[in-house]
Formats: structure tokens, C-alpha cells, sequence
């Protein structure tokens, strides 16, 4: 879990725990995506980027997470897009901070899509 | 909009789409002058007078995917409720300055929320993006800035979650001790 920093040692020594984990990233790994535009903030897209972060952080994975602002659909929001190399893009909506351990365990690590939570599939 | 850290989040995100690589925000919570002052300003492509002057126009937007941007209007509404006010300056191609008053102990202000999960959310894949952030309560000063952090943690890159969620209880363990003993 998140460490406290109180001083420059501490910082420092973050950089090292983390720099081991940086060399063992190979290639193009899955995406995440968040939505954060005016309605996905609003819709407590923050939120989920946090969860995101602490749950990628809970199991020392190494994964891009992106950002991206308002796409049109607004009311579907919090919109998180899951990508993995070679497969469909996948969107999910009305994400709460309490459905990220699921997408990142079971989709992003496993490759398992969450189905009830999917809102749209593209190329 | 429920806290005042979310239309923060909102605005520093205009500035990025707006192509910004450095970032300003201060935040100044004065209980003399009963005040409390927001100000973001970036580096970004800027806007022109003409378009300043409509920008708090909900129907104002250089998006393509709907006809209404309510990002500024709706901050700009928080500060007149509030016995403030919101002011654009900006100029083609130097960049953004949006300052927004309120009056502190106003019934109506909002709380200033989570501005550790706002800055962390914020630095999230934006490698190139440098943020400096000031806060000041009654004199006493935070100050955070990404370019120094940026220099001791390299090579391991700001975005990394684990670094993003150790800043952030960096973030509000400081926040606090501003806020705290009075």
C-alpha cells in the first residue's frame, strides 16, 4: 500500500522499490482508460481513477492508465475503457470505485470481460 | 459539482486539452480578508477576446461530441453564489490565467474536497505535463511541484500508481497540518 513520504530518503526510496518493477515491463501491455471530462468528473470519475490506482498499486502491476475527456456519452458516465493488445476495445459504464478490483483482476489481468458492466465493444 | 477540488480538476483538464505542459494552481484561504482565492493558469494555446468574453456561456464550446461546455459556467456560478466572482484572462498562443473568489465563510461555498485525489488523478498519463501547486491557509504555505519530484524519482516516471498514491497521502497528511491547530 501507498507509503508515507516525510522526507527526501523516503521519496528516494520509493524510487527504488518502484524502479524494479519499471524493468520488468515488457512490451505493450493493456490499457485502461478513464473519462474525464466536465460530466465524468462531475459523475465521480476522480473517484474511480483513485481505485484505479490503488488497486494497480495493491498488485504491483505495471499498467498504462490514460485519460480522456468528454466522448458524447455523458449519461453513461463513469466510462472506463479497457484495452488489451490484439482485442476489442472494451467500455464500461456507470463505474463505481467499488467495480474496479473486478475489471482489473478478471479483464485486465485475465482477460475476462465483465459483462454486466459492458456498454459498448469496438475494433 | 460538490467540491471545489473537482471544478480545480476540471479546469487544469481544459488547460491540457488546450495543450498546456505546465500548470499553476494556487489555492489562498485567508480568514482576515475573508476570502478564499483560486487561480489555475497554464501555458496553453490561450483564446482570443472575443471568445473570453463568451466562454461563461454554457452553450460556448470548442468540443465536437455536444453544443454545451459547462466547465467554467458552472464554477463561475459557485463563485457568484458565493459573494465571488470568476475572472478570464488569456491571450493567443501565452496561455490561461482563470481566477476564481469566494467569500470563506460563505453558507454556500463548498468544501474544498479531495485535492490529493485531484492532483493525483491529474498527473495520471501526462509524463510531459509539469504541475505547481501552492497552497496557502492564513500564511502558512504547501507547495508542491513536479519538477522537483520529477528529478529525484527518475528514472521511475511520476505516472507510476504507486508513486501517484504515496504522493497523495503526501498530499493530505500536508493539507492537514495547513488546516490543522486552530
Amino acid at each position: 500500500m501507498a507509503k508515507k513520504i516525510e522526507s527526501l530518503d523516503d521519496l528516494r526510496q520509493l524510487r527504488e522499490e518502484t524502479k524494479q518493477g519499471l524493468l520488468d515491463r515488457h512490451g505493450e501491455g493493456p490499457q485502461i482508460i478513464v473519462g474525464m471530462g466536465t460530466c465524468g468528473i462531475a459523475a465521480g470519475a476522480r473517484e474511480v481513477m483513485t481505485a484505479i490506482l490503488e488497486e494497480l498499486a495493491k498488485r504491483n502491476l505495471n499498467i498504462t492508465v490514460l485519460q480522456t475527456g468528454c466522448i458524447g456519452m455523458c449519461q453513461k458516465e463513469p466510462l472506463v475503457d479497457v484495452v488489451r493488445p490484439g482485442e476489442k476495445r472494451i467500455t464500461y459504464g456507470n463505474v463505481t470505485p467499488r467495480d474496479i478490483p473486478r475489471i482489473i483482476g478478471q479483464h485486465v489481468v485475465n482477460g475476462q470481460i465483465v459483462e454486466d458492466l459492458v456498454i459498448g465493444r469496438a475494433d | 459539482m460538490e467540491e471545489l477540488a473537482l471544478h480545480i480538476l476540471d479546469l487544469a483538464q481544459n488547460s491540457l486539452v488546450a495543450g498546456a505542459t505546465m500548470l499553476a494552481i494556487f489555492i489562498d484561504e485567508n480568514i482576515k480578508t475573508n476570502t478564499l482565492t483560486i487561480i489555475i493558469e497554464d501555458n496553453g494555446r490561450g483564446m482570443d477576446s472575443e471568445f473570453v468574453t463568451k466562454v461563461l456561456d454554457p452553450f460556448t464550446t470548442t468540443r465536437t461530441t455536444r453544443r454545451v461546455g459547462l466547465g467554467l459556467p458552472l464554477l463561475h456560478m459557485t463563485a457568484c453564489q458565493c459573494g465571488g466572482d470568476l475572472t478570464i484572462d488569456s491571450k493567443p498562443d501565452k496561455g490561461t490565467k482563470v481566477t476564481a473568489t469566494f467569500q470563506l465563510d460563505h453558507w454556500d461555498l463548498p468544501p474544498l474536497g479531495d485535492m490529493a485525489g485531484t492532483m493525483t488523478t491529474l498527473l495520471v498519463g501526462k509524463p510531459d505535463v509539469d504541475v505547481l501547486y501552492r497552497h496557502v491557509v492564513n500564511g502558512r504555505k504547501f507547495c508542491f511541484d513536479t519538477r522537483k519530484l520529477k528529478a529525484e524519482l527518475a528514472p521511475v516516471p511520476l505516472s507510476e500508481a504507486r508513486v501517484l498514491m504515496a504522493l497523495g497521502t503526501y498530499i493530505t497528511d500536508e493539507l492537514a497540518k495547513l488546516h490543522g491547530g486552530e
